[in-house]
């Protein structure tokens, strides 16, 4: 049986007020793959996620994610299908680790004591208590992959995953993209770290210029 | 309300409580600051008790109004780009996060409301009179403070425009709370009905809540 379609942009375009950011993107991701999105700075990777994460709307073309049309009301129910983890960590910092989480439990509808192993599974259950902005960036993004675990994700949208993250962690995260993808799932991986991401990777594209090739 | 909805709204209210909390803003920055401007108030009129008693609770009412729109705006700015995605794909319904902002805003105004009312009893020395009405007054401005301010920070969005924005926007707005108050205190104090300042107020609440919930979803995309 072929694996069911998780991504396909047909010619979408995305415009910040007048000054187009992407254009003409056609992207077909399929379960089970991993893809590596690479592209220099200002290329439009991050505004690429997003709409992905259906976080924007296309300004032209059309996108379906996970059955969703990208402009269309349904793409509020696959929100919670959809992990992203960006360069910017989206903890709150005054919260603890574990309150951060147990938010994410509480509105993700996931029970409590999940908070717990998954932060468990990232090493952090030691650091359950310690605010989240007294955490080096390293804890902190191994904290949301703690609340990617937690919560069962089909398609995972990492932005530099690897970055601030020691030998075990990046193990960790790849693992995570591995597990996801291995259950039909599919992740897209933007890093400027391109061996490392090759390395896991079953094929990649290039954004430029806000367009791929 | 189904069982998810007011999952998150409490999961929203107690965010926002924690990071008030352990930020201080309200506490430690606006609190002392209302005070301050409801002692300043004397300096600059003069000591005349009697015409302090008389303007003191306008005068308490016009700070609140000040200060409060900024309590409740505040809940809603300190969230950044990626909190708010973040949130978005927990699946949080955006009509939630707004129930749950503007609560926790009015939580955090009722306290506010309670320590400069203590402070505007002592500095001007009005009588406290229909305490119950008062008591209602206190919430309903306080629910239709947050319930604006919530509402205006959604629309102005993240920008960094948009939070000084927002201040200008929900002043006018909260104009209609801040005459039901005072109008309604001065009723109790002339034995005056006191039902069209009430049911103002409540007008105001009810629309900023419809208005609120119905366009939290589109305010969240734009």
């Amino acid at each position: 049986m072929p694996a069911a379609t998780v991504i396909e942009l047909s010619d979408i375009g995305v415009t910040a007020g007048t000054t187009p950011i992407l254009r003409g993107i056609d992207l077909e991701v399929v379960g089970g793959e991993i893809v590596g999105l690479f592209g220099a700075n200002g290329a439009g990777k991050t505004t690429l996620l997003r709409l992905i994460a259906t976080l924007i709307r296309p300004a032209a073309g059309t996108g379906i994610v996970l059955g969703a049309d990208l402009s269309g009301d349904d793409r509020y129910d696959i929100r919670n299908r959809i992990g992203m983890i960006g360069h910017v960590p989206g903890l709150y910092p005054e919260l603890t680790l574990g309150e951060n989480l147990r938010f994410a439990a509480s509105v993700a509808g996931v029970p409590a004591d999940a908070v717990e192993t998954s932060l468990e599974a990232v090493g952090l259950l030691g650091a359950i208590d310690r605010q989240a902005g007294a955490s080096s960036h390293g804890m902190q993004r191994r904290a949301e992959f703690a609340r990617e675990l937690m919560i069962e994700r089909d398609l995972l949208l990492l932005d530099e995953p690897h970055s601030a993250l020691d030998k075990d962690a990046v193990e960790l995260v790849n693992g995570l993209v591995g597990k996801i993808a291995a259950n039909g799932g599919a992740a897209i991986l933007v890093s400027h770290d391109r061996d490392r991401v090759v390395a896991i990777a079953d094929r990649s594209v290039e954004l430029a210029g806000g367009s791929l090739r | 309300m189904s069982t998810a909805f007011r999952t998150q709204v409490v999961a929203v209210v107690d965010r926002d409580l924690r990071r008030e909390r352990r930020r201080g803003d309200v506490l430690w920055v606006t609190i002392p600051f209302g005070a301050m401007a409801l002692f300043l108030f004397p300096l600059a009129i003069g000591t005349d008790s009697a015409l302090l008693q008389r303007i003191g609770p306008g005068l308490y009412w016009v700070t609140v109004m000040l200060f409060g729109v900024l309590i409740s705006v505040g809940r809603a700015s300190v969230e950044t780009q990626a909190q708010r995605d973040a949130a978005s794909l927990l699946g949080l319904d955006p009509a939630a996060g707004y129930v749950g902002r503007s609560i926790s805003a009015a939580g955090l105004l009722i306290i506010f409301e309670v320590i400069l009312g203590v402070v505007a009893i002592v500095l001007y020395g009005f009588d406290l009179i229909g305490i119950p009405w008062l008591i209602a007054t206190l919430f309903i401005v306080a629910i239709g403070l947050g319930l604006l301010g919530s509402l205006a920070a959604s629309l102005v969005g993240s920008s960094s425009s948009g939070s000084a924005l927002v201040p200008l926007l929900v002043a006018p707005l909260a104009v209609p709370l801040l005459l039901g108050a005072t109008q309604a205190y001065e009723g109790l104090r002339l034995g005056d009905s006191i039902l069209p300042w009430m049911l103002l107020m409540a007008a105001v609440v009810l629309v900023a809540a419809i208005a609120g919930v119905l366009t939290a979803r589109p305010l969240q995309e734009s």
